[in-house]
């Protein structure tokens, strides 16, 4: 009987897949988010709201993933920018091929953003690289403020916690400051930004975030 | 359930490896698992235990090992164990501390048979 010594990541392939597709955003000069919520915490809400703010002119696009429908899909080329939809027909994750596949008639160059709305799910989403820069989790205040504690892994991964819905405050037993302090355990020193899409408090510095992003990756690539 | 996904890319890789290896007979595959990863052991085991049925691999047990989360702290160089998101320095209180471990999802070793 022997070991065969192996020493792979489980995930090799998605890996892979994930470094290509980060090298090429990266010779782009393309910044890739993944954003990443449980179900009905207003990540295409959020996005409709964004694109409304970006001028006409700005060099976006957007993959948004869910189980079935095209529904997403509609709400935001509204805007005007690209939209594609991934339909993934039951998994409940999107992973670094479906991305590949997807954006492969899109020129990266003409491209300074590039947007993931991944499927609903805090669990699923975590595990696979899909070449973002930066990975985003919404928590809304209707959920509880133990959900960095019960699913740690996505608010490990994520660079920011858009906390949203924080017109609800007043209704909701929700404590935002309980809400960050567990994030905060989970990722020390993580970023948090605190939105209403409903009031639009909190958008300017949301924006600014994403812009600093954009600013970042553009340096990079020069 | 990601944990199917998983398992199927754990059978994948595995596969890969038996076809180098057409006369050993595979016993075991470890996995190294972080406690940070969200996979459940026992959706692993049964995802695994519906892939493999009647293929050369149905015999193949996964051995997990669960890896804890560390931290380092920057300050005083501290390594400790994070135990309930406790990420706080227990030495020097430095809030600031770096995950060091906690995050793996690897395959380690196939321990095969080679008579």
């Amino acid at each position: 009987m022997s070991q065969i010594a192996v020493e792979k990541k489980v995930l090799n392939e998605n890996q892979i897949i994930a470094q290509r597709l980060r090298e090429s955003f990266a010779e782009n000069g393309v910044l890739c988010l993944n954003i990443i919520s449980s179900p009905g915490s207003g990540k295409t809400t959020l996005l409709e709201r964004t694109l409304e703010r970006f001028p006409n002119n700005t060099r976006v696009a957007l993959l948004t993933g869910d189980l079935q429908t095209e529904n997403d899909a509609q709400r935001l080329a509204k805007a005007g920018f690209p939209v594609k939809q991934i339909t993934t027909g039951g998994t409940c994750h999107l992973d670094a091929k479906m991305i590949e596949k997807h954006i492969a008639d899109w020129d990266l160059a003409t491209l300074d953003l590039l947007i993931i709305e991944n499927v609903g799910n805090l669990v699923c989403p975590s595990s696979y690289d899909l070449g973002e820069a930066a990975k985003i989790v919404i928590l809304s205040v209707t959920e509880g403020e133990d959900k960095p504690l019960k699913y740690p892994s996505i608010f490990f991964k994520s660079s920011l916690m858009v906390l949203s819905k924080i017109d609800l405050l007043p209704y909701v037993p929700f404590d935002p400051e309980k809400a960050k302090e567990n994030a905060r355990k989970v990722h020390p020193g993580m970023e948090i930004v605190e939105v209403s899409c409903v009031t639009g408090e909190g958008m300017p510095t949301w924006m600014e975030w994403l812009e600093r992003q954009k600013t970042q990756a553009l340096t990079a690539a020069v | 359930m990601h944990e199917l996904s998983i398992a199927m890319s754990v059978f994948e890789a595995v596969e890969k490896e038996a076809a180098r290896r057409p006369d050993s007979r595979f016993l075991s595959v470890g996995l190294r698992i972080g406690e940070l990863t969200a996979i459940d052991k026992d959706s692993l085991e049964f995802g695994w235990e519906a892939i493999t049925r009647d293929t050369r691999l149905q015999d193949l047990k996964l051995a997990i090992e669960t890896i804890a989360r560390q931290q380092k702290c920057g300050t005083c160089e501290e390594i400790f164990r994070a135990v309930d998101f406790e990420t706080q320095c227990p030495k020097c209180g430095n809030l600031a501390t770096t995950t060091i471990s906690g995050d793996e999802l690897d395959i380690a070793y196939i321990e095969v048979d080679e008579t």
